[in-house]
């Protein structure tokens, strides 16, 4: 059976849809953890009641959320199998084992979150604020197996083929050493604070422009939201860090991320524009800030598409678009932090405009699709292959005609995963907060408050 | 070496078997509770009795799709292949449980739909997994990637077979597992019904599994006559007795104990189909055959032993507190006490070292070009991020409030 080329693009397009809902919620894995240990541990040093009915309110999202990322993490690791069995049988004796570790580091997540969830309240304060440690470490070991994997897809090394049977695999070599992970892995550190961050602020500034703005919402606001503020800044300069990398180490998907037809010295930068026959058309021109951007030297040479045979070509405008509206709302994203952390320098209070927080709203939508739009930069910018130079995408897809079908079933039950998460939040959020002395507890030291 | 995985992943096999399976068997037993108030104490018991384990006993699942992908390649890319379909179907279904799940979670209270969807999930999930190991029991995958029958390979007596049972297994074992929590909390009346329910799901998993032999004899000859020679029968006989000793200690309401011979009851059988199927995976491949490079082989048994130093512990922590009744409701709280306030004596120029930490971190990462330089860079960046937080005090600037609400303060 030889695969049709329809296939090919089911199969990609199953696989974009796994991950774009199987992403987000890995962010709240990544990110949340930390924030409702932040709220336990104030509360524990200050006995701010608020931030422990912050802390057990938000624990409950994080179980529903957690258990969302869960389930459709198991169906990436069958669809690893189903949609790509010539890429798994070949190479998965090289790149498995960052899968099997991780594979720990989920139960460590699963228990401890378990131990969590269920504890308040039953365990000692300081047994339950440790049993939520290994929660926020398992996120970041959890995140770093992962994208090991992707480092190794897009930089493949450790194993020679001899035969077509992948001989001399060195496992740790291919997976933490190599040069094209760690940038991988801190950026997308990084988003997963951004997206969850932003997320997690964003029904409170919604709140506060319907008008509900007690002490409550005050501080379910101000917690995500400056963890994201602070790290939305950092994010650009880490992107910059990524893009250098990929210039040395992909210099055709940098090459297509900025639509550079031709290997040129000193090489422009357009922002914009439409990619055809080697050139941008309509696109805002900056003269060598290309080759400065991406080698330190304006006259520096930049490698362009015509390096290789068109069929090893990228889909171009794919990949520009996706790469510039990551920059986009990342540097957007980044503005804003920097204004709520210069504001709230001056006057040591909350913004106060409408838009502030209109802006923060909008933040949480802009930053999964920064979160997406890198993706897809990333993944299809490593196209024609699966592996890098080694294995073509089309070699890998399945032959099975049931893609359609696992399609079909697929989209839909992700539809209903999302509204029955949508409708799960939204019965969390609703439900009453307990009997507290909100919006001030007289009771609450307020630290710094001279 | 080629060996040691494969026993790895049988393990957690029969540990997903066990615990993943009793967890869709409480979910069967909520479709079968039927209506009126004592089916509603029998679903919401069910519902309750999960929730602090379920994920957990998930990963058991993924652990071993992992360690097959890694170990046997090729085995997981000729399986992925073939059974498409009952695969497919299998993460339909636990992706609509965990939703449900979730859901059932967020209302606390049973609504019928939800309710249904969940234990429609746990009927489909074992069912398509168990279909899966009938169909490598019964030598229908071939090996590559081009794949076998789409239907036929899960739709035969053996995949039926090992599907139903995986069912039966779940039943009963999410049967004794409610009745010991019930007898925990003191609840008479759902001790009786799952104690019940556990008797009769026993004797019809009992009764499956011996007329099974009939089944497998038929349509999976080798495996029959690998399970009436030499270790073979070991297993049957010992899977047997252990399934006894198991039905009478529910009887005698030793749940508990049960669980473990249960338990020992599928151990058994797992370890007779892997004797059975010995020497081959698949047809024509052999574990030698299938076994991926020496190297990736040791990385991958020195990573599950170091994982299991550290998950073991944990998971015998968690089910501790779970199976002594930490986590019930209403269990008296631990220290809902309000911790004293520690009194901020340091307080470090928090503003500060966050902008020389960024000065540093932007030098090092973004002008230096060496990976030393860029590692300590972004060390110095997720020192200023933290600091950065810090110098914000989210909690202290809500407790402030803004103009608007300047009257709060
Ligand atoms: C909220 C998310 C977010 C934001 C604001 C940014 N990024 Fe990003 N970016 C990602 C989220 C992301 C990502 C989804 O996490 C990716 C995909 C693969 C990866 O490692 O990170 C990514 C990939 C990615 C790549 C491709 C890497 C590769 O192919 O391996 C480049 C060149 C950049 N980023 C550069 C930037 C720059 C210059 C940004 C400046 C504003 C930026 N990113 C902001
Ligand atoms: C480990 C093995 C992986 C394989 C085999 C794989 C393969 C693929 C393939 C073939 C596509 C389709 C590309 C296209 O549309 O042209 C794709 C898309 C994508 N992948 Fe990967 N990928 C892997 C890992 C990852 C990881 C770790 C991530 C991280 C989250 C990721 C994120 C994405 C995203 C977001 C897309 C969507 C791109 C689009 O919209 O077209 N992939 N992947
Ligand atoms: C090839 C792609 C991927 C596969 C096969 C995969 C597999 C899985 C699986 C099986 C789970 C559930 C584990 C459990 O039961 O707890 C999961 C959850 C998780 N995944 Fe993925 N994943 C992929 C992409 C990613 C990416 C790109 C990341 C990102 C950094 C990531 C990070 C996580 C984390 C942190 C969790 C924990 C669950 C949570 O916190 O929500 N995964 N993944």
């Amino acid at each position: 059976m030889i695969p049709g080329p329809e296939y090919l693009d089911q199969a990609r397009q199953l696989q974009a849809l796994s991950f774009t809902v199987h992403i987000p919620l890995v962010c709240f894995g990544i990110a949340f953890p930390a924030m409702v240990l932040w709220a336990e541990w104030r509360y524990l040093r200050t006995g701010d009641a608020v931030c422990r009915v912050l802390a057990r309110r938000w624990t409950k999202v994080m179980v529903a959320l957690f258990a969302a990322g869960v389930v459709t993490g198991t169906v990436l690791s069958f669809e690893m199998g189903l949609l790509w069995p010539s890429f798994t049988a070949t190479f998965g004796s090289v790149f498995g084992l960052a899968f099997a570790i991780e594979g720990f580091s989920f139960f460590v997540e699963a228990i401890f979150l378990g131990i969590y969830a269920y504890g308040w309240d039953r365990l000692s304060p300081r047994l339950h604020f440790a049993s939520g440690i290994p929660v926020v470490l398992s996120g970041l070991t959890g995140s770093f197996m992962v994208i090991a994997v992707n480092g190794w897809l897009n930089h493949p090394q450790g194993f020679r083929i001899e035969n077509g049977r992948v001989v001399d695999v060195q496992p740790l070599t291919a997976l933490f050493g190599n040069s094209y992970f760690w940038h991988e892995f801190v950026h997308m550190y990084l988003a997963g604070y951004l997206v969850a961050g932003f997320a997690v602020a964003a029904p409170y500034a919604f709140a506060r422009l319907r008008g509900r703005w007690d002490r409550y919402h005050r501080t379910a606001f101000a917690i995500p939201f400056t963890a994201a503020a602070v790290t939305a800044p950092l994010q650009v300069l880490v992107g910059d860090w990524v893009a250098r990398d990929v210039a040395v180490q992909q210099p055709v998907k940098l090459a297509a991320i900025e639509g550079l037809g031709t290997t040129t010295a000193g090489a422009p930068e357009h922002l914009l524009g439409y990619y055809t026959d080697g050139h941008v058309i309509w696109g805002i021109e900056i003269p060598r800030l290309l080759s400065l951007l991406a080698f330190h030297d304006p006259g520096a040479t930049v490698t362009g598409l015509d390096s290789v045979p068109l069929s090893d070509q990228p889909p171009v405008n794919v990949v520009r678009y996706a790469f510039q509206t990551m920059v986009g709302g990342g540097t957007l994203r980044a503005l804003l932090g920097v204004v709520f952390l210069v504001l709230v320098r001056r006057s040591r209070r909350l913004p106060e405009t409408r838009w502030f927080y209109r802006a923060a709203v909008v933040s949480a939508p802009v930053a999964y699709v920064a979160l997406i739009a890198g993706w897809v930069t990333t993944e299809v910018g490593r196209q024609p292959w699966v592996v890098y130079g080694v294995m073509r995408t089309e070699d890998a897809v399945t032959g099975a005609t049931t893609v359609p079908f696992g399609y079909g079933a697929l989209a839909a039950v992700y539809a209903l995963l999302i509204a029955g998460l949508i409708w799960v939040l939204r019965v969390l959020a609703r439900a009453p907060l307990p009997a507290l002395s909100i919006p001030d507890a007289p009771s609450v030291r307020q630290p710094g408050g001279a | 070496m080629a060996v040691l995985p494969l026993l790895f992943a049988l393990i957690g096999l029969v540990l997903y078997t066990v615990l993943g399976g009793a967890d869709f068997g409480a979910g069967l037993w909520q479709l079968l509770a039927g209506r009126g108030p004592a089916a509603d104490r029998i679903r919401e018991h069910a519902h309750q009795a999960n929730a602090p384990v379920w994920e957990a006993n998930h990963v058991w699942l993924i652990f071993v799709v992992t360690v097959l992908w890694t170990a046997y390649p090729t085995v997981i890319g000729s399986v992925s292949a073939t059974l498409s379909v009952p695969l497919g179907l299998a993460a339909l279904g636990i992706v609509l449980r965990g939703l449900t799940y979730a859901m059932q979670t967020a209302i606390g209270r049973p609504v019928p739909l939800v309710e249904n969807a969940f234990a429609l999930a746990c009927l489909v999930s074992p069912f398509m997994l168990g279909a899966v190991i009938g169909a490598l029991a019964s030598g229908r995958v071939p090996v590559g990637t081009s794949g076998g029958d789409l239907v036929g390979s899960w739709v035969n007596p053996t995949s039926v077979l090992a599907g139903g049972l995986a069912v039966l297994t779940s039943a009963f074992l999410g049967a004794v597992y409610l009745a010991a929590d019930a007898r925990r909390l003191r609840a008479a009346e759902l001790e009786r019904a799952f104690r019940l329910r556990a008797l009769i799901s026993g004797a019809l998993c009992g009764a499956v599994a011996i007329g099974g032999l009939v089944v497998v004899d038929h349509d999976a000859h080798r495996i029959f006559l690998g399970l009436v020679t030499g270790w073979g029968v070991v297993a049957v006989v010992v899977s047997g007795a252990a399934g006894v000793v198991s039905l009478a200690l529910v009887a005698r309401r030793s749940f508990g104990v049960a669980r473990l011979a249960a338990a020992t009851a599928v151990a058994a059988l797992v370890a007779g189909w892997a004797v059975a199927q010995r020497p081959f995976l698949l047809p024509g491949l052999t574990l030698r055959m299938a076994a991926a490079d020496t190297r990736t082989l040791v990385c991958l048994v020195v990573a599950t032993v170091a994982g299991a130093l550290i998950v073991l512990p944990a998971l015998g922590y968690l089910f501790r507190l779970s199976l002594s009744g930490r986590f019930d409701p209403g269990r008296a709280p631990g220290a809902a006490v309000a911790p004293a306030p520690v009194s901020r004596s340091r307080r470090l120029p928090a503003a500060p070292v966050a902008a020389a930490c960024l000065v540093a971190g932007f030098v090092l990462l973004t002008i230096a070009d060496a990976p030393a330089a860029h590692a300590a860079g972004v060390l110095l960046l997720s020192g200023a991020a933290i600091a950065g937080f810090t110098a914000v005090d989210p909690a202290g600037l809500a407790g402030r409030g803004d103009a608007v609400n300047e009257s709060d303060d």
